[in-house]
C-alpha cells in the first residue's frame, strides 16, 4: 500500500472514528455519569437523522433543518428521561436494559409508520458538495471533511464544557459519588436530566450531519449501537477522553481490517476489544473497579 | 358461605360452558369439508418477504405485484378465493426456520411464496423439499442451490438464478475492452455466486479479476473500499447490490469520482428500482438483467399502467416477478378446477407453465424449475432504464446437482 493510500485510509479511519465518537461520548456519559445502561441510544442516532431528512424536506435548507433538529433532539431527550429513565435510576441494570429496550421497538416501529420502510437519502448542501481531488483517480467528497471538522468542534466543546464550566464540575462529581455530591447540595435530578438531554442531543446530531452520507434506513441505530458500547468499553466507562481515544482506535482498525484482512474484517473492532479489556479491564481510561 | 356458593355456580358454569365449546368443536370438524365447503374455502398463500431492512422495497414490490395479478382474475384462483398469510422475514436467517414452520404447520398454506434473501431461500427449501406439500414458488431470491442441489418436485421459481443475470455482465465487459477488473459484493449466498458467475465469464473472454471484495451483509460502509479500488487501478469494476445498499454504492461510486474514471457494470440489481433515489449517480451505468422498463411489448405496458395506477410506484424486476408468480399460481388453480389437493396435477401443470402476459416476454420453466429466458442489456438514461439489446437469449441455468434434470 502505498503512502497516499495509506493517508488516505487513515482519513477515512478518523472520519468514521469521529461520528462514533459523538455517538459514543453520549453513551459513556450517560452510563458513567447516570449509572444507565442506555441501549435506546442508537435510536437517538436514527431519530436524529429521520429528523434531518424530514426537516430538510419542510423547510429546504440542510444547515437550517439541523439548527432546528438539536432542540427537538434535546426536548426529546428530556420528554424520555423525565417519563422512563427517571424510574430507573435505584433499579438493576436490568430493568434499564429491559426498558431502554423497549423504547428501541417503540422508536422503531413509530419510525416506520411515520416515514415507512424505504431507504432515504438526504442531499449534500450545495455549498459543500465539491470534492478534494487526492490521487489521478480518487477524490474526497468536501462534505466528508466538514463532518471531521464538526465533530472535532463538538468534542473541543464538550471538554471545555466538562473539564471548564460549573455544570461540567456537577457532572463530574456525580459520576464519581452520586451521594456524595447530593449532599453538597447539588440537585443531583436535575444534573441526570442535562446530561440525558445532551448524550441524546450529540446522538442525534451524529445522525443528522451524517444523513447525506450514510442515507436514512430503518434499523440504523441498531448498527452503530454495538460499535458505540465497544468504544464506550474500550474508552472506560465515564471517560469523554477515552471515547475519543477508543472511537479514533475503532475507526481507524475497522477501516485498516476492511482492507487488509477482509476475510476477519467483522472479527477486526471486537478483538480489538478484547485485547483492550485482557490489558486493562476498565478500559484505556476508566477508573479502576 | 356465599362466597362458596358463587365460586361452585361458577366453576360448574364454566365446565359446562367449556365442555358445550369443545363439543361444537368437535363436531364441526367432523363435517365433511371437502365436498360442499371444500370447494369455497379460500386457497391459502403464505408469503414469507422482507417488509423491513434493506430490502423492504423488493418484499412490498413483489407482494403488490403477486396480488394485483390476482386481482386481474377477480380474486379468485381456480374459482376459489385467495387468503394471504404474510410474514415479515426481517431478512433473518436464523428466524426463518420458525417462520416457514409456522406457515407450514400451523397456517397449512398450499402455497409457499418467498423469500427474497439467497439465505432464506436454502433454508425453506430444504424445509419444503422433504415434503409433499406445500408448493414452494421462489419470487426472488437466486441461490444457485434451490434449482441446484435442493431441487425438488415441489419447489419452483418465477426469478433467477444467480448464475443467470451475472453471467452475461462478466461478458459484457471483456467484448467492451476491459482487461483487469475488481469485484465488489456483500458476503452472502447472492453476492458470492454472482461475483463468481461474472468472475468466471469474464475471465473466460480474456480479461483477469485482480481482486474480490466482499463486505459483511448488510453493511454500506464503503468508504474504505473504494479507496482499495482506486488503489488497483483496474479497467472496470463489477459489483452486485440491491435495494437500499444499492443506492448507497452508486452514490459513494460517484462522490468518490471514480464513476468517471472506471466503468461501472454488474448484474441488473444495482441499477433497479434506485434510479429515482440514486439520480445522477446511476447515469450511464449498463447492466444485464431479465428485465428492461422499456421493453416494447403490450404485455409490459399494460402491466406498468396497471402497476403505477394501483401502487403509485413505478414498475421494476421485483415487481415483475411477483406478477409472474400470481400467472403461475393462475395456471396451476385452473387446470385442477381449484382441487389443489391433486399435487401432482398441479406439478405438471406448472412445469407446461407459459407466460405470454409476462413483462419479461415469454418464458418457460426449465426441468429444474427455473426460468429460461432472455438477458436484457440496459443502460439508465434520464433515470429510466433503457434497453440496449438481447445479451443473452433464453439463457439457461446449468443447474449443477439437481435430481430433477
Amino acid at each position: 500500500m502505498d503512502i497516499a493510500i495509506f493517508l488516505i485510509q487513515v482519513l477515512n479511519g478518523v472520519q468514521y472514528g469521529f461520528m462514533l465518537f459523538l455517538v459514543a461520548s453520549g453513551l459513556t456519559l450517560i452510563f458513567g455519569v447516570m449509572g444507565i445502561i442506555n441501549i435506546a441510544h442508537g435510536a437517538f442516532y436514527m431519530i436524529g437523522a429521520y429528523l434531518a431528512f424530514w426537516l430538510t424536506g419542510v423547510v429546504g435548507n440542510f444547515f437550517l433543518a439541523i439548527v432546528l433538529g438539536i432542540p427537538l433532539m434535546v426536548a426529546i431527550g428530556y420528554a424520555i428521561e423525565r417519563l422512563a429513565i427517571t424510574h430507573l435510576y435505584h433499579r438493576d441494570h436490568l430493568y434499564q436494559v429491559l426498558l431502554t429496550y423497549g423504547l428501541i421497538l417503540i422508536f422503531n416501529e413509530t419510525q416506520k409508520l411515520l416515514w415507512g420502510t424505504g431507504f432515504h437519502s438526504v442531499r449534500v448542501p450545495a455549498i459543500l458538495a465539491g470534492s478534494v481531488p487526492l490521487t489521478e483517480t480518487l477524490v474526497y467528497p468536501h462534505y466528508r471533511l466538514f463532518i471531521s471538522v464538526v465533530c472535532l468542534a463538538v468534542a473541543a466543546g464538550m471538554y471545555a464544557v466538562i473539564s471548564r464550566t460549573k455544570l461540567g464540575m456537577m457532572i463530574r462529581a456525580g459520576a464519581s459519588n452520586r451521594e456524595m455530591a447530593q449532599a453538597l447540595g447539588i440537585d443531583i435530578g436535575k444534573v441526570f436530566a442535562i446530561v440525558f438531554s445532551l448524550g441524546a442531543a450529540l446522538a442525534g446530531f451524529s445522525g443528522m450531519i451524517g444523513a447525506p452520507v450514510s442515507s436514512v434506513y430503518p434499523g440504523m441505530g441498531d448498527e452503530i449501537l454495538i460499535v458505540s458500547f465497544v468504544v464506550v468499553v474500550i474508552g472506560g466507562i465515564g471517560s469523554i477522553k477515552g471515547a475519543f481515544v477508543g472511537a479514533m482506535l475503532i475507526g481507524l482498525a475497522d477501516t485498516f481490517g476492511r482492507v487488509l484482512l477482509p476475510e476477519l474484517a467483522a472479527m477486526v473492532v471486537y478483538s480489538l476489544m478484547v485485547m483492550v479489556l485482557l490489558w486493562r479491564p476498565q478500559g484505556l481510561f476508566g477508573r479502576p473497579a | 358461605m356465599i362466597k362458596k356458593q358463587s365460586l361452585t355456580t361458577t366453576r360448574r358454569r364454566f365446565l359446562t360452558g367449556t365442555a358445550a365449546a369443545t363439543g361444537l368443536a368437535v363436531a364441526g370438524s367432523a363435517l365433511p369439508t371437502r365436498f360442499a365447503i371444500g370447494a369455497m374455502a379460500p386457497i391459502k398463500i403464505g408469503i414469507l418477504l422482507p417488509y423491513s431492512g434493506t430490502y423492504a422495497q423488493l418484499g412490498n414490490a413483489i407482494t403488490d405485484a403477486l396480488k394485483l395479478r390476482i386481482e386481474q382474475a377477480e380474486g379468485k384462483l381456480g374459482g376459489r378465493g385467495v387468503e394471504y398469510v404474510a410474514i415479515d422475514s426481517e431478512m433473518s436467517v436464523p428466524k426463518a426456520p420458525t417462520n416457514t414452520e409456522k406457515l407450514i404447520k400451523k397456517d397449512e398454506v398450499d402455497f409457499l411464496v418467498g423469500p427474497v434473501h439467497s439465505g432464506i431461500a436454502a433454508v425453506m427449501a430444504k424445509i419444503v423439499g422433504g415434503r409433499e406439500t406445500p408448493i414452494m414458488i421462489v419470487p426472488n431470491a437466486g441461490s444457485n442451490e434451490v434449482t441446484g442441489e435442493l431441487c425438488a418436485k415441489n419447489i419452483f421459481r418465477t426469478s433467477f438464478s444467480n448464475w443467470q443475470p451475472a453471467y452475461p455482465g462478466g461478458e459484457l465487459m471483456a467484448k467492451e475492452g476491459h482487461k483487469t477488473a475488481v469485484t465488489i459484493s456483500w458476503k452472502y449466498g447472492a453476492g458470492i455466486e454472482m461475483m463468481g458467475a461474472g468472475k468466471d465469464a469474464f475471465e473466460k473472454n480474456g480479461g483477469k479479476v485482480v481482486q474480490e471484495i466482499l463486505i459483511p451483509f448488510p453493511q454500506v460502509e464503503f468508504q474504505a473500499h473504494l479507496a482499495e479500488i482506486a488503489a488497483l487501478k483496474p479497467d472496470a469494476v463489477f459489483a452486485f447490490f440491491s435495494g437500499g445498499g444499492a443506492t448507497k454504492f452508486l452514490q459513494d461510486y460517484a462522490a468518490a469520482g471514480l464513476k468517471d474514471n472506471i466503468p461501472l457494470y454488474g448484474p441488473g440489481f444495482l441499477t433497479e428500482g434506485v434510479t429515482k433515489a440514486a439520480g445522477a449517480a446511476a447515469e450511464g451505468i449498463k447492466t444485464t438483467l431479465h428485465y428492461a422498463d422499456t421493453l416494447d411489448t403490450d404485455a409490459n405496458r399494460n402491466f406498468r399502467a396497471a402497476y403505477e395506477k394501483a401502487t403509485g410506484r413505478s414498475a421494476d424486476v421485483f415487481a415483475v416477478q411477483g406478477y409472474d408468480t400470481g400467472s403461475l399460481l393462475l395456471q396451476a388453480a385452473a387446470a385442477v378446477n381449484g382441487d389443489i389437493s391433486a399435487t401432482a396435477d398441479v406439478i405438471k401443470a406448472m412445469e407446461a407453465a407459459t407466460f405470454p402476459d409476462s413483462p419479461r416476454g415469454d418464458w418457460r420453466m426449465s426441468k429444474s424449475h427455473n426460468p429460461i429466458m432472455d438477458i436484457y442489456l440496459r443502460q439508465v438514461v434520464d433515470g429510466e432504464q433503457k434497453l440496449l439489446g438481447v445479451a443473452a437469449k433464453a439463457l439457461e441455468d446449468p443447474a449443477t446437482g439437481c435430481k430433477l434434470i
